[in-house]
């Protein structure tokens, strides 16, 4: 079975969503239909979480290349391969994945008040696309993934969004389609220049200056708008605020994984000298992300927006850490740095998404996300507040949390690369800790504000249950990371090497 | 000539007879017992369809000295044409029935505009050429005015036969001047004349050509040369849109292939820039006017304008690729289209009549299947993976890359970017607002299986294409 373990986790979700979506629900949620609908869907993304540990025990961490690789034909005509592997980047992504999607269904549980089915179906849908586009080494099997996974998403947001969804989820599909269009046209080029889509191919093939530039620009089309970078991340907050809570979810912890899992698996070993030359550019949009957008996120005064803005914030380090590369002299740093982003990446993803599922608890009680309507949270709902204010602690880099260990890599490989980009870095230590601590103090503590906050009742078991789940993978990653960084190191070392030689 | 060689004409022969025959059956037929009509017609297209796999022409076949060609892409166009008029009335039956429209004569009139497009397809001269265009287009100006007593359809077809006889004018004017300068009508004979003569290639020819181009992208939509379509596809009633919309496509692009490739292809560079001028404003005004649209048929027009767009554009590259391109894309995307419409027919049920993009608003709560159905057709058109659009501009994209025309390829996904915005505005009407009215969709079990069946397709052609990409290689790689 394990030859195939990677088939199994993106085919069972999705059959099992359509599964669903066959038997359909009566509309009402609250029919035993319905109820039956939400067990199924737990039960298969429990399921699928369950096969990928096989990916973490099965794994070899001192392999190089890819393993669990399945490939055989698929278009044989345009030279397509049904061609799935996993290394040590992808594999820690893909368990984040089905780590995410289950709590995401538990989540959803009561809160989703028409057709809970399609909802179902469409995160189970969503699950097994996301770990196609970790797993895909064929560059159409990949934009397959890549593209069809905004489908689920789209219709998400939309039908159960709030309400300025229809924009929101426009916005959302267009932005990202026009970045991953340029992508598509990079690849057929790719694919004349080597007569494949096999990513590694690609990796090989020599390719001119001029080539490398317009490719790493199609790809930062893609992965810039997918990240989100600044200046084109200005759908990202507008989709937040408007996703349903699983949605919202979702996007933070896996979606914008995407952007950064595209840099380090295309862009640099693909077109490395042509990330060499615009590693300038990438650098100053990550600090602009890091220091502006943690100003941005101070201003806000709704919950989600700040979270928003502060994943954006998070995700410059993210793409600091992958364009330092070239700017530190000996390879322990460019590992170094490329290790804190893939952390971060990881971390960020749990911490995003306890964030929102935070908001969404809150929501759920007083259907307002204005930190204005809240204060003094801690009186009626403590054990929340606990929760909640473990989040914001490692949402601002608190040591001892997983936020801290990635964001802290990150500005050590800064440091050795030029002290202003560690200067400007660093300033997220005070800016994240500005805007999360200053929501936290409005909403969590203080006075009970009015009487809706004063009727608020604590977390529920399947709340608790959530929680707590995402509360232990953050304190676990933080004290002890090692298990992630181990899974990397031998594909970061390698990764590196191949980025060294140049292709022209 | 031969008589053996009628054998090789056994489509258009067969056809025509079982014209005649349902003619005159239609003739004994009452009104309550119409159906008979449907049957005939669609045994009549059935066995037409059976007759062309039964005559295998090999590496072609040229006959009646010259006139008709049978060919690898004659079959693959012809069987593509006889199954999408019979799809057709599959569709159209039960709302012709319900709008008390249901006359022998949407039968017979499109038997005789697929017998036109089966003769066009088969065209090696010019004047076979012609007589099928004609054929095809009386019948379909008589069917955008079937519904008589509806003056939007009558304007509809009336501007449709003026500008269409405008169009056949100027290609027939063009054909005159080519005939002049080549001294031949068939297409082997031009090329032939064209290579051994260079000096041929001089204004003259060109000033014929221009008028070709302007026939050949009336008949497609092309813009400047588009007017006619959104105008008609909005006037006529739906399943006659459905029908213009579907096989007719397919007998263009042999109209264009025959012409520009099999008889110009020593012209290429020339006939090349303007057909990449009019590829490249199809798709910009296609795809920006269809945003603005509120009538769904209207939309779907532009819609069209825009996909022609892409396959001049394919045709534009002149290489065997972009050909076999053209035709993977006119062929996917006729599919997608028969669905669309298809659709719309079966929402227009029971005297109402869907016109605008705001009745197809909460279909997801009235037919979730239905739905769904109708959002695979929608991102199959705006090319999302791994319907099988995507891999029709894939196709078209890789042609173009290959020839060098990288700026032209990213013109293209951008303008495709810009079409989505209408096609997922459909998807939002169905599933993110409520519904209007809760009647029930009414429907024979055989439209649902077909429509169904239909949508999947390309969701299945998305997921198979290899084996249609090949076909649709083999059949440049052969001639």
């Amino acid at each position: 079975m394990s030859q195939h373990l990677l088939s199994i986790l993106i085919w069972l979700p999705i059959f099992g969503g359509f599964a669903l979506l066959a038997i359909g629900d009566a509309g009402d949620y609250k029919s035993a239909r319905a109820g039956m609908m939400r067990n199924v869907a737990l039960a298969l993304s429990a399921v699928t979480f369950i096969l990928s540990t096989g990916l973490y025990t099965g794994f070899d961490n001192a392999a190089t290349g890819m393993q669990f690789i399945e490939r055989m034909e698929w278009i044989a005509s345009l030279g397509v391969h049904y061609y799935l592997g996993v290394d040590g980047i992808s594999a820690p992504l893909i368990l984040l994945t089905t780590f995410i999607t289950p709590l995401v269904v538990i989540a959803g549980w009561d809160s989703i008040k028409t057709r809970p089915a399609q909802y179902f179906a469409a995160f189970l849908i969503l699950e097994g696309l996301m770990i196609g586009v970790f797993a895909a080494l064929d560059g159409i099997l990949f934009y397959v993934f890549w593209e069809f996974m905004l489908v689920p998403m789209f219709l998400i947001i939309g039908v159960w969004g709030g309400a300025n969804r229809i924009y929101a989820t426009l916005k959302f599909f267009l932005y990202t389609f026009l970045g991953s269009v340029l992508m598509l046209v990079a690849f057929v080029y790719l694919y004349r220049q080597t007569g494949s889509f096999d990513l590694f191919g690609w990796m090989d093939a020599p390719l001119s200056m001029t080539a490398q530039k317009m490719i790493f620009i199609a790809f930062l089309a893609a992965f810039a708008v997918k990240v989100p970078m600044w200046p084109v991340h200005t759908w990202l907050p507008d989709a937040h605020v408007e996703a349903p809570t699983g949605g919202s979810v979702i996007l933070a912890a896996i979606m914008l994984k995407m952007g950064g899992y595209g840099f380090i698996r295309l862009s640099l070993p693909i077109v490395p000298d042509g990330s060499e030359y615009f590693s300038g550019l990438m650098i100053a949009l990550s600090l602009i992300a890091v220091a502006y957008i943690g100003l941005v996120a101070l201003m806000q005064t709704d919950m989600k927006k700040l979270i928003a803005y502060s994943s954006i914030a998070h995700m410059g380090f993210v793409t600091l850490g992958f364009f330092l590369l070239w700017s530190i002299d000996g390879p322990t740093g460019a590992v170094l740095g490329m290790q804190g982003g893939m952390v971060q990446m990881i971390s960020h993803g749990v911490i995003s998404g306890a964030m929102f599922l935070c908001v969404g608890v809150l929501y759920d009680r007083m259907h307002s996300r204005q930190i204005a309507d809240y204060g003094g949270v801690a009186n009626t709902m403590p054990t929340f507040a606990a929760f909640m204010v473990l989040f914001a602690m490692a949402n601002a880099g608190l040591p001892g949390t997983s936020g801290f260990v990635g964001e802290f890599m990150v500005i050590i490989a800064s440091f050795k690369a030029n002290f202003w980009f560690a200067f400007v870095a660093a300033t997220t230590l005070i800016l994240g800790a500005a805007y999360t601590l200053w929501m936290i103090k409005r909403v969590i503590y203080g006075e009970v504000a009015n009487d809706n906050v004063a009727r608020l009742t604590d977390l529920n078991r399947r709340e608790f249950l959530v929680l707590a789940i995402l509360a232990v993978s953050v304190l676990l990653l933080g004290l002890w990371p090692a298990p992630l960084v181990d899974m990397m190191n031998v594909t970061i070392e390698q990764l590196i090497e191949t980025i060294g030689q140049s292709k022209l | 000539m031969n008589l053996s060689e009628f054998v090789w004409a056994a489509p258009e022969m067969t056809l025509l007879g079982l014209i005649c025959v349902v003619l005159i059956a239609d003739l004994f037929i009452d009104d309550d017992k119409r159906i008979v009509t449907f049957w005939l017609a669609m045994l009549s297209v059935g066995i037409t369809a059976l007759t062309v796999l039964w005559t295998d022409p090999g590496h072609g076949i040229v006959i009646f000295d010259g006139s008709y060609i049978s060919d690898s892409l004659s079959q693959i166009l012809k069987l593509g044409c006889a199954l999408f008029v019979g799809i057709g009335f599959v569709y159209a039956r039960d709302y012709l029935i319900a709008n008390d429209l249901h006359k022998g004569e949407f039968y017979l009139l499109s038997l005789f505009g697929l017998l036109g497009m089966l003769i066009m397809i088969s065209a090696n001269s010019m004047l076979t050429m012609y007589l099928g265009l004609e054929t095809l287009a009386l019948s379909m100006y008589a069917l955008v005015a079937i519904d008589r007593n509806n003056v939007v359809s009558a304007e509809a077809a009336m501007k449709y036969f003026v500008l269409g006889a405008i169009a056949s004018g100027c290609l027939l004017y063009g054909i005159s001047w080519i005939y002049g300068v080549t001294g031949s009508l068939q297409f082997h004979e031009i090329a032939a004349a064209i290579a051994a003569d260079p000096g041929l290639n001089n204004l003259p020819l060109w000033f014929g050509l221009a008028f070709l181009i302007v026939g050949i992208a009336f008949k497609f939509g092309g813009v400047p040369f588009h007017m006619w379509l959104p105008d008609v596809y909005q006037g006529a009633r739906t399943p006659v849109t459905l029908y213009l919309a579907t096989a007719p496509k397919l007998a263009a692009l042999a109209l264009a292939l025959r012409i520009l490739v099999g008889g110009l292809g020593g012209l290429q560079d020339t006939w090349g820039q303007m057909v990449m001028i009019v590829a490249v404003l199809s798709l910009l005004v296609g795809n920006i006017v269809a945003l603005a649209q509120t009538n769904i048929k209207r939309m779907l027009g532009y819609s069209t304008i825009a996909h022609v767009g892409f396959i001049l554009l394919a045709l534009f590259v002149g290489t065997e690729q972009g050909n076999a391109a053209a035709l993977f894309y006119t062929l996917t995307y006729v599919v997608a289209a028969a669905g669309a419409f298809g659709v719309i027919i079966l929402m227009s049920r029971g005297g109402f009549e869907a016109h605008n993009i705001s009745d197809i608003k909460g279909l997801n709560e009235r037919s979730p299947w239905f739905a769904a159905m109708m959002m695979l057709l929608m991102f199959s058109m705006a090319g999302i993976p791994p319907l099988v659009g995507f891999f029709g501009k894939l196709n078209v994209i890789a042609a173009l890359l290959d020839a060098n025309y990288t700026g032209l390829a990213i013109l293209s996904v951008v303008a495709s970017v810009i079409g989505a915005f209408y096609y997922l505005r459909v998807i939002w009407y169905m599933y993110f607002e409520a519904a209007e009215d809760q009647a029930v969709l009414q429907s024979g079990t055989d439209t649902r299986v077909v429509l169904s069946l239909n949508s999947l397709a390309v969701l299945a052609l998305g997921i198979m294409p290899g084996w249609l990409w090949t076909l649709c290689v083999q059949v440049f790689a052969a001639s």
